[in-house]
């Protein structure tokens, strides 16, 4: 392209041709962003992805602890033996511990004394009554070991066989069900919410991208014309709004972080006090894990890629 | 690649169109000498633009061009002129290829383009450059990035055309400008980097809505010299423009709107 300039001489300034302008903007995004509707849409984004990530993490604490009461449960067993005319109880208490411990794969086996037995009755019966001659039935708890679960079957058919009709083995199974099924709902109640409130944010992202394009019409228009297609612009909008969603879901999710993190340190402070055992007992240790920290960094994290998504389906739709 | 219109003097803010139409001079001579880059003068020689017996019409309202008929031919300089409503707008929006005709066949750069492709219609906006009346200059990107718009849309690498677009800005006087946002240009320099935003993609055919309606009788002659030593390079131009005045500076054919209908004249 030199042929085409004009002889030096003709040319004097060019050798002192002004530099860039250091202040020079470069590749600014194509769709203008600080605008009052992307701040809110922002603010919403931020307190959905919030809503979200604290039933995400309730669930989870709930999931957690059921596992705990599960494990606590499932790893205990109880013989009970009822008292019959004509027999002695404490000679069938001690045939049936002994039938118990003689059995592979029990740990440990507990007899509860008359007092004990007593005791569990006075939250339905009140302290201080003598039952000495209620027909109080008598626990053995065993304790199963933690890796396999032994053959309860035998040991429960070895017990009726010895002890008919007054021994009995309960092996919680219904209490299990139970936990499990409240543990499963819960679960499935904390995907439930978690998923609506995504479909919120993507219908919202729906109509502020739709906003957006009708707002920044003569932008898109003008893009057209130079060269731009549908691709692209879709783009352009999208990289927009994932950044939108990306502040967004970052402020929710870094703020329900913090709730939790403030909630168990409460807690633990709680634990202290009279009512400690029985949140404690409620909601063990009222702590998310790792896991729940990591389901609420995912759900800030989806937050932002939902966002993107939707505004590029929106933004081709509309195009279309 | 080198850019067409080659490094400039330095030019004066008080004279910078007299400048661009000297630096184009120095490209057209460079250019009779034979030493043409091809980048404008690369093309076939059928119609860049071929409209059969077009009709037009928005929803069921009346038909805003009727049979109309014309090429127009590569390296070639036309007005398209009529009064206020004539269609000159809607015409320009057919070869844009931004509205389809309700009737008839329109070709652009030999391609019939109704059923056209998203990506064709994308290649062939691409060998256009437009300047529209109300500049469309976005408010939110600065003078630079205006103009450097059609490259970046391309998806090319800012640094693959940075030192291009800072030259034509030059060129057409903006270097001290490029950095500042379109509210705070006056109405010539609007014009001016739009017609630089035209351009930087090197396009085989320019359109340009009444563009010298904004500016004063002289800047309208020098915006005019400077479409003619653009076509001398090679680009077909079409200028819309109801300024008779101006066109009697120029010894080029007319197309001539009125009622819908079109006719040629010189």
């Amino acid at each position: 392209m030199n042929e085409a300039r004009p002889p030096a001489s003709s040319r004097p300034a060019e050798a002192a041709e002004p530099p860039l302008p250091a202040n020079l903007r470069r590749n600014a995004p194509l769709v203008p962003t600080d605008s009052a509707a992307s701040r809110a849409l922002a603010a919403v984004i931020a307190i959905l992805t919030f809503l979200a990530a604290l039933c995400a993490g309730a669930a989870e604490i709930a999931v957690s602890s059921a596992g705990q009461w599960q494990g606590s449960v499932a790893q205990e067993v109880t013989i009970q033996v009822r008292p019959s005319a004509g027999r002695d109880i404490e000679a069938d208490v001690k045939r049936a511990e002994a039938i118990a411990r003689a059995h592979t794969g029990i740990v440990g086996a507990r007899v509860f004394s008359k007092t004990e037995s007593e005791r569990l009755l006075e939250p339905w019966l009140g302290s201080g009554l003598d039952l000495s001659d209620l027909p109080v039935p008598r626990l053995i708890a065993l304790t199963l070991p933690p890796d396999a679960r032994p053959d309860l079957a035998t040991l429960r058919s070895a017990l009726t066989e010895a002890l008919p009709g007054v021994a009995s083995l309960d092996d919680h199974a219904l209490w299990l069900q139970r936990l499990s099924v409240m543990a499963n709902t819960l679960a499935g109640i904390g995907i439930g919410v978690v998923a609506l409130v995504l479909i919120a944010t993507g219908l919202a992202v729906v109509f502020a991208t739709r906003g957006a394009m009708a707002g920044n019409r003569e932008v898109v228009e003008v893009l057209h014309f130079v060269g731009a297609d549908d691709a692209y612009i879709a783009k352009a909008f999208q990289s927009r709004f994932f950044r939108l969603g990306l502040r967004g879901g970052a402020l929710g999710a870094g703020a329900a972080l913090l709730v939790c993190g403030a909630a168990g340190l409460a807690a633990r402070m709680w634990r202290s006090g009279p009512a400690g055992e029985e949140i404690a007992a409620l909601f063990g240790t009222f702590q998310i894990g790792w896991q729940g920290y990591a389901v609420i960094v995912m759900i800030g994290a989806i937050a932002s890629v939902v966002t993107a998504l939707v505004s590029r389906v929106t933004v081709r739709h509309f195009l279309r | 690649m080198k850019p067409i219109w080659g490094t400039p003097p330095r030019p004066s803010r008080a004279n910078h169109l007299g400048t661009i139409r000297d630096n184009i001079r120095w490209s057209v001579r460079a250019l009779s000498a034979g030493k043409n880059t091809g980048s404008l003068l690369s093309g076939a020689e059928e119609p860049v633009v071929r409209f059969e017996s077009v009709g037009m019409r928005y929803g069921l309202g009346p038909e805003v061009l009727s049979d109309v008929s014309f090429e127009i031919a590569p390296h070639s300089f036309q007005f398209l002129t009529g009064p206020s409503g004539a269609g000159k707008t809607t015409l320009l929006r057919l070869i844009l290829l931004s509205v389809k005709p309700t009737r008839g066949l329109v070709s652009v750069f030999g391609e019939e383009v109704s059923g056209i492709s998203n990506e064709a219609l994308t290649g062939l906006r691409r060998r256009m450059g437009v300047v529209f009346q109300d500049f469309r200059l976005l408010d939110h990107l600065t003078t630079y990035e205006n103009v450097a718009l059609p490259l970046r849309v391309q998806e090319r690498a800012e640094a693959s055309y940075r030192a291009e677009v800072v030259e034509l800005l030059r060129w057409v006087g903006l270097g001290e400008r490029m950095h500042v946002l379109p509210p705070l240009l006056s109405g010539g320099e609007k014009q001016r980097a739009a017609i630089a935003r035209a351009l930087i993609a090197r396009p085989e055919l320019l359109l340009a809505d009444e563009p010298t309606g904004n500016v004063d009788p002289s800047l309208a002659r020098r915006l005019l010299r400077l479409f003619m030593e653009l076509n001398r390079l090679g680009t077909s131009v079409l200028i819309a423009t109801h300024d008779y005045g101006l066109m009697d500076l120029v010894d080029a054919r007319r197309m001539v709107l009125g009622e819908g209908r079109l006719r040629i004249e010189n």
